[in-house]
């Protein structure tokens, strides 16, 4: 009955649209593979459950039967069945099992061989955000991964504080991300798309609000973006822009986030050198646009309480201006 | 047994009456050593831990009950999602299962007078009080453990988490693992030395042989427990590199102790249920268990096994293949015990002529949600689904099916079975029924949709969600689905409070059980068996020609023991009669001690070196004074 509940239920969770992040909605061959191996687990996990509820059935037809001995008859019978079904099937079972998934899954979803994927990148965990690095150049960004469709891309994974989690259901399994244990996965995405992923490991206060986007496009949009990432600032000519680069290098701002090319160049914050470019502020927590922007920066711990950068006390002056030049950088 | 007839049955009673006799008032309550006394201590505490930690519970679900919750502050969901899976494993389920039942019922169910060391017995009621006291007070002071309650490094090291509440976490577990291990090694002398003669081991109960295999695994699972928690406060207090990468230690050391403990536990949290279901089922069967040798074995197997497959705990964090394929091959060999078992209940109820009375219903909850909770168990072994659904709300539902579903419908079930015995009343059979399908229905619609917003991506421990990800009605099902949990529990309560002052009297043996506790009065006297019984089959009460024999003797004197405090000691394995033990009578030193202890644990949380010494110091005297005032007892007049 529950089983049957959970089947309905899951089929109608199943169309879930862009930027989900259900394990049922698969759009890699490693998540397709892992689907596959629930779909068919539940399905002998029901016919077991009804084998069970079957004689749970028999036994509440039998209920109170007058006369009956206190010793059942036909012990030798009652020992097979137990041996049958509490030895035999589940042995069966198991061996089936263990060879569907810990012999045949388990290598589609293991980590790429040195020289087997086509890209490589880092991923570095940070209370509450992450940090995205690619190999061969000098683009750094934070929340959002960008890869070509069709392209396997060896994620390496890194902490920079506690233990988080790399998880992104529709395209693989998940990977721990721990202090002083390198670890690598393998992002694979069948299509342009943008699939949801969540730090899964509990890394404090803010776990709840620690998301990102992966979004896949095709080689050569990619190729662009990848470019535009790379550049330093383009310094702003004027106005509210300029001054707001002032405030920024001369407040709080520039001993915690880094704009390549300039002198601000801490690393407690996100690169914030295409600030601008990214969809979402604080790890998908709001979305980006000026509104959202001047909230967080007058107060950031309102939205996303226990997150390290502090309240600034800018005046509002100060304050439009920071946001200009944040927006400028695209 | 109830009617002692004979006159020189009575005089020998009521000497006996005199010789067990307890102290009377609440000072009877602080120094008895009687086994029955520590275990009802044992349920009343624990059942005040289970509704803190019910209300933590209800706190959370209240806080997820929407996206964007602002019940509870994030640092707030922290310390109340790790201290509502403290309490309950720590404080309630373990205390409840061993101190509770165990404590009441091992000794009944095996013919002893008490406990092999009784006063060990209070000593661990007393230093498992003193240590849920230290975590809520934690927890009361704004420095409750806000790690989740596996703790993980280095989120709780003193780097990410100052502050003492992961000092309150870690001390709090090595002071309460000091009350397991005793009440641990209490019952394996008490389970193989107390037996009354004639119960050899392939006589012995499948509820003894549950807490057998429980002890076993206490014992040699705490120490990985408490000397992570050790490392840690070494780590964390005096700067040590136990877990420091930067200093050659690794955070995984952590998890490996942690699990290493961490999976054989959930084996110490279920197996008393098995033995609550295996004592049920036959007497509402009215038919013997099914395969009784192979359910005995199984229920040791699987305490053994369950230290080989702790590793699946850990197949996100990156280990080769073949270490995961190997603990997911063991974590597979480990469902053949319990297969076994449920299809021995299966069958015994399938070819019993079954009574569907209320504590039957927890069982067959039990069994459902046992089957649910172990198929979900069985996909975390194809080691890629454990990698994709780990740490998600799948996982939560999985765990929440067996710790609640499995491990504490019987023992609710078996509040209900053993109430009559205990309070010599009878509970309310409708309202009985009413509390189980409340309780079910409630844990269902809890537990249940867990799963699906778990496959849909929900990661556990987020104290809030974004809407438009298909989780909402998931969980707000699941939130009200705790509220008629909650009431059902409730409801129980109610049920057994009322009946305990306006209940019928209930007879010695209500049910027609086949252990011995029915074989003496409700509730049961000080002394538990004015004969020491002699056992010959596994079903001592459905032989009635032995129960017979039993009377005979107490008129002719035979095996009473009413020269004194005693009770008899048999062989391991035979139950060959070996010696008359002399039980040590009431004492305030356990509890003293456990206070003095208490000091010492607090005196490291804070700091205060001297101090703890000197706790110390006086710890050693209490323990002195404990083994120094042995009080001879008169021979009888």
């Amino acid at each position: 009955m529950l089983a049957g509940l959970a089947l309905v239920l899951l089929i109608s969770g199943c169309g879930q649209s862009q930027g989900g992040q259900s394990t049922l909605h698969a759009e890699s061959d490693q998540s397709r593979k892992i689907m596959h191996l629930w779909w068919g687990m539940l399905a002998a996990a029901v016919v077991v459950f009804a084998g069970a509820i079957v004689l749970l059935a028999i036994a509440w037809k039998r209920r109170n039967r007058e006369g009956l001995p206190a010793v059942g008859k036909d012990e030798n019978v009652s020992t097979g069945l137990v041996v049958a079904f509490g030895i035999v099937v589940p042995v069966v079972c198991l061996i089936t099992l263990f060879f569907i998934a810990d012999i045949g899954v388990v290598n589609a979803t293991s980590a790429p061989k040195p020289g087997q994927a086509q890209m490589k990148m880092t991923v570095v965990g940070h209370q509450w955000f992450w940090e995205v690095r690619y190999d061969g150049s000098q683009a750094v960004t934070a929340n959002e991964l960008h890869i070509p469709a069709r392209t396997s891309v060896n994620v390496r994974l890194l902490s920079a504080d506690v233990i988080h989690s790399f998880w992104v259901p529709e395209l693989n399994k998940k990977v721990d991300m721990l202090p002083g244990h390198p670890n690598n996965i393998e992002l694979y995405a069948d299509r342009p798309g943008v699939y949801r992923g969540q730090c899964a490991e509990f890394c404090g206060l803010q776990h709840a609000n620690m998301a990102m986007a992966v979004y896949v496009d095709t080689p050569a949009r990619f190729r662009a973006w990848l470019a535009n990432q790379a550049r330093p600032l383009a310094p702003p000519a004027a106005g509210d822009a300029r001054a707001g680069e002032n405030v920024f290098m001369t407040q709080q701002c520039a001993s915690c986030h880094t704009i390549r090319g300039t002198a601000a160049r801490g690393t407690i914050g996100p690169d914030l050198t295409h600030l601008a470019t990214r969809k979402t502020l604080a790890a998908l927590t709001i979305p980006n646009d000026r509104a959202n922007l001047t909230r967080w920066v007058a107060d950031p711990q309102s939205i996303k309480p226990g997150n390290k950068m502090p309240g600034l006390n800018l005046n509002a002056t100060q304050l439009r201006q920071v946001v200009s030049f944040l927006e400028g950088l695209r | 047994m109830a009617t002692v007839i004979h006159p020189e049955a009575r005089r020998r009673v009521q000497r006996l009456e005199r010789i067990w006799l307890d102290r009377p008032g609440v000072l009877g309550w602080l120094t008895t050593t009687d086994h029955k006394k520590i275990g009802i201590l044992y349920l009343f505490t624990s059942l005040v831990f289970f509704g803190a930690g019910g209300v933590e519970a209800l706190l959370v679900r209240t806080q997820l009950l929407t996206p964007n919750g602002t019940t509870l502050s994030p640092g707030a969901f922290s310390e109340v999602m790790t201290m509502h899976g403290v309490t309950m494993i720590f404080l309630f389920v373990i205390p409840i299962s061993t101190g509770a039942f165990g404590n009441y019922l091992v000794p009944l169910m095996i013919g002893a007078r008490d406990m092999a060391f009784p006063r060990m017995n209070a000593f661990s009621f007393w230093v498992f009080a003193a240590s849920g006291i230290f975590m809520y007070v934690g927890l009361a002071t704004g420095n409750g453990p806000n790690a989740g309650w596996f703790d993980y490094v280095p989120l709780a090291s003193r780097t990410y988490n100052p502050g003492s509440a992961i000092d309150f976490y870690a001390l709090g577990l090595i002071f309460n693992a000091i009350s397991s291990t005793a009440a641990a090694i209490n019952f394996i002398v008490t389970i193989f030395k107390m037996r009354a003669p004639g119960m050899a081991l392939n006589r012995m109960p499948l509820f003894c042989y549950a807490f057998l295999a429980v002890s076993f695994a206490l014992v040699f699972a705490l120490p990985a427990l408490s000397i992570d928690c050790v490392f840690l406060e070494l780590d964390r207090r005096l700067g040590f590199s136990f877990f420091e990468p930067a200093n050659g230690g690794t955070v995984l050391l952590w998890q490996h102790l942690f699990w290493i403990f961490g999976h054989p536990e959930v084996y110490i949290i279920i197996l008393p249920a098995f033995g609550i279901a295996t004592s049920i089922i036959p007497t509402f069967t009215r038919r013997r268990m099914v395969a009784f040798p192979m359910v005995a074995l199984a229920e040791v197997l699987v305490a053994f096994i369950g230290f080989g497959v702790w590793a699946h705990h850990m197949f996100a964090v990156g280990m080769s293949t073949i270490t995961t394929v190997y603990f997911a091959a063991a974590s597979m060999i480990v469902v053949i015990p319990s297969a076994i078992q449920i299809f021995a209940w299966l069958t015994t109820l399938v070819t019993g002529t079954p009574i569907f009375k209320t504590p039957l219903l927890w069982i067959i909850g039990f069994i459902v949600f046992f089957i649910i909770g172990g198929l979900s168990g069985i996909m975390f072994a194809a080691i890629p689904f454990d990698q994709q659904l780990t740490d998600t709300y799948f996982v939560v539902a999985h765990f929440h099916f067996i710790i609640f579903g499995a491990a504490v419908f019987p023992l609710l079930g078996g509040l209900y079975y053993w109430f009559p015995k205990v309070t010599g009343r009878m509970y309310s059979e409708p309202v009985g029924q009413a509390s189980f399908w409340l309780t079910f229905v409630g844990s269902a619609l809890t537990f249940f949709p867990m799963h699906i917003v778990g496959l849909l991506g929900m990661p556990r421990r987020v104290y809030t969600y974004q809407s438009g990800l298909g989780w909402d009605g998931y969980n707000m099902a699941e939130t009200i689905g705790a509220y008629i949990l909650a009431g059902g529990l409730m409801l129980l309560v109610a049920n057994l409070v009322v009946s305990y002052f306006r209940g019928p009297k209930a007879p010695d043996d209500p049910f027609g059980g086949a252990t011995l506790e029915w074989s003496i009065p409700s509730p049961p006297p000080h002394y538990n068996f004015a004969v020491i019984p002699r056992v010959t089959t596994p079903y001592p009460m459905w032989d009635e020609q032995d129960r017979i024999e039993d009377m005979r003797k107490l008129e002719r004197g035979e095996m009473v023991l009413d020269g004194g405090h005693e009770t008899p000691a048999t062989s391991v394995l035979d139950a060959n009669w070996d010696e008359v033990i002399d039980m040590p009578s009431d004492s305030p030193w356990p509890i003293v001690t456990a206070l003095m202890m208490s000091g010492v644990f607090a005196m490291l949380l804070t700091g205060h070196l001297v101090a703890m010494c000197v706790f110390l110091g006086l710890m050693a005297l209490a323990v002195a004074a404990w083994h120094g005032a042995e009080p001879e007892h008169e021979a009888a007049t």
